[in-house]
């Protein structure tokens, strides 16, 4: 079976986000860029399941601007087999991108959509929902474990309190938590094969969607310091205090 | 026009985010109605019937509901939902899962995780892991918001009585199914409940190791919770981890020990009212956020706090 994976350019997760200083949004000039880790997870799982014989091809996309051909590289050279950018320069909000995939998904018609749930620079924890609202595909959202099973794949999720089992009916949705798997680093071969691999651009023009903004970002802030507080010197000094002063105790 | 909170309950009791995320509601202002959806949860209808400020609860009750399923929740709460400004649900994983469905088949964008409301279609929320929070205006007909409850003050549970009505299921597609529940079983309270939290970060070195902290928990009737370095290690389960991509608390007391306090992790907790590290390393940042710092090794220190209380 043929499955997708969605990959977003974000910044790297090492690099410490600083806020610009007109509060107009984050500092990211010159810093460093990468894939975004939960689409790491969803492209080593495609990739797995191709080692499993169960996936026949992986297509990696992603939505960005043109140098987000380098995350697409990245998946080619974990084992992805072919890539399509969507290329804009807008910075789309989560509707639009997930009609964008929409779109991708009506021509590519895979089995599987695995995504990250969500990305590390907006934080918003919605594309894979919204694609599958959009599509009528079923969701097995922040997965820890995905098994295919004939026309089905069942999902267990990672909820508040433990775990849940879902089972979903093909094709359908998997978007990525932290403990699903760890990725692998690309080999240098890998790296190599990676640039012949097939790379097509497209627009969200092409593809027929359109491209609309409905949130403003009023400003960016940094978060409210908290200032440190006082070292105690022992632990009769530490339930003292929690008992006397902070009166949690 | 009015306000449309989805509550989060188990069909017997309403979880506390709901009571959260109807205080959210409050400050934006406006009539209130509160869907529960499940299956036999005329017992959380009436408790959310109850809560100060409801004008109306809304109660699907029907099999489709049983396990809120995003598929079937996100479909029900749009086709409620039409006919309100403000759609609100807990940024719970429950929430997180079916409200962005609601959105995309409303065709309008969503507000993930508010901590504030800033005026009826403006508010701000964490971005970058809780490095920067950004203030968003909406220009959606329908403003579709999950809240995290540890901005908002809860709504009292008692002292309203809004009246129960009966609406109509909207169906099940047939494309999903619940299949099995693996729940932590503790007598402990739920980490975002809990007044009291003590986390263990990597410095606890194994899972066995966490049998220290569970008996400090248990002395001071507190949840046991974990940075994502200990989980990444394998030490504990993903359901412990307090931190930007595990769960948010706001405490009265959090106790961090042998955590280095990763940016990641403060974004989880940084909102307690009192925090106390315990580390060996004195140059560890989380001790620039903590009210009470103890230098000193975690397995010395940590059974003979547990002996003093």
């Amino acid at each position: 079976m043929k499955v997708l994976v969605a990959v977003k350019r974000v910044i790297d997760y090492n690099v410490k986000v600083r806020v610009k200083a007109d509060n107009s949004d984050v500092d990211l000039t010159n810093v460093k860029m990468a894939m975004n880790p939960f689409c790491e997870i969803a492209v080593e799982e495609a990739v797995r399941l191709k080692e499993k014989g169960i996936a026949s091809e992986i297509v990696v996309v992603s939505i960005g601007p043109k140098v987000a051909q380098e995350q697409i590289r990245t998946a080619l050279a974990l084992g992805a087999d072919r890539g399509i950018l969507v290329e804009t320069e807008e910075k789309l909000e989560s509707l639009t991108v997930a009609k964008t995939l929409k779109a991708i998904v009506e021509k590519e018609e895979p089995q599987l959509v695995i995504l990250g749930k969500q990305s590390i620079d907006s934080d918003n924890n919605q594309t894979g929902q919204m694609l599958g609202a959009l599509t009528g595909m079923p969701q097995g959202t922040f997965a820890s474990e995905v098994a295919i099973d004939g026309e089905k794949v069942n999902v267990t999720r990672e909820i508040d309190g433990g775990l849940r089992t879902v089972g979903l009916k093909l094709p359908a949705i998997v978007t990525t938590d932290l403990r699903l798997n760890e990725p692998r680093y690309a080999s240098l071969p890998n790296i190599m094969k990676a640039k012949r691999k097939p790379l097509d651009v497209t627009s969200p023009a092409d593809l027929g969607v359109e491209v609309k903004s409905t949130q403003t970002l009023v400003k960016v802030e940094p978060p409210a310091e908290r200032s440190a507080g006082i070292k105690v010197g022992s632990v009769d000094e530490l339930v003292e205090k929690l008992k006397t002063e902070a009166k949690v105790l | 026009m009015g306000i449309l909170v989805v509550a989060e309950h188990d069909n017997a009791t309403l979880k506390g985010a709901t009571l959260n995320t109807i205080a959210a509601a409050q400050a934006i202002g406006g009539d209130i109605d509160v869907l529960v959806a499940g299956q036999g949860c005329g017992a959380a209808a009436e408790a959310a019937a109850k809560v100060a400020g409801v004008a109306k609860v809304l109660v699907a009750d029907d099999a489709a509901y049983q396990y809120q399923l995003g598929e079937t929740m996100g479909d029900l709460v749009a086709e409620l939902g039409k006919g309100y400004s403000h759609i609100l649900a807990p940024a719970t994983t429950t929430g997180k899962d079916f409200l962005p469905r609601t959105a995309a088949l409303l065709d309008v964008n969503m507000i993930s995780e508010i901590i504030k409301v800033e005026s009826a279609d403006t508010f701000a929320r964490p971005i970058y892991a809780g490095n920067a929070i950004a203030t968003v205006q909406s220009s959606d007909a329908i403003k579709v918001i999950t809240v995290r409850a540890t901005g908002f003050d809860a709504a009292a549970a008692e002292g309203g009585s809004a009246a129960i009505e009966n609406v109509a299921a909207a169906g099940d597609k047939g494309v999903s199914e619940f299949v099995g529940e693996e729940l932590a079983k503790s007598d402990r309270p739920d980490l975002t409940a809990a007044d009291i939290v003590i986390s263990g970060g990597r410095g606890m070195q194994n899972g066995d190791n966490f049998e220290m902290l569970y008996k400090v928990a248990d002395k001071l009737g507190a949840a046991v919770g974990a940075s994502r370095a200990a989980v990444d290690a394998g030490f504990v389960p993903n359901d412990m981890q307090v931190g930007q991509t595990g769960k948010i608390v706001a405490p009265n007391l959090y106790v961090a020990v042998g955590i280095s306090g990763a940016i990641q992790h403060l974004a989880g907790m940084k909102d307690s009212k009192v925090i106390v590290a315990i580390n060996k390393d004195e140059e560890a940042p989380i001790f620039q956020v903590a009210d009470y710092g103890l230098v000193a090794d975690l397995f010395e220190a940590v059974p003979e706090l547990e002996g003093k209380l």
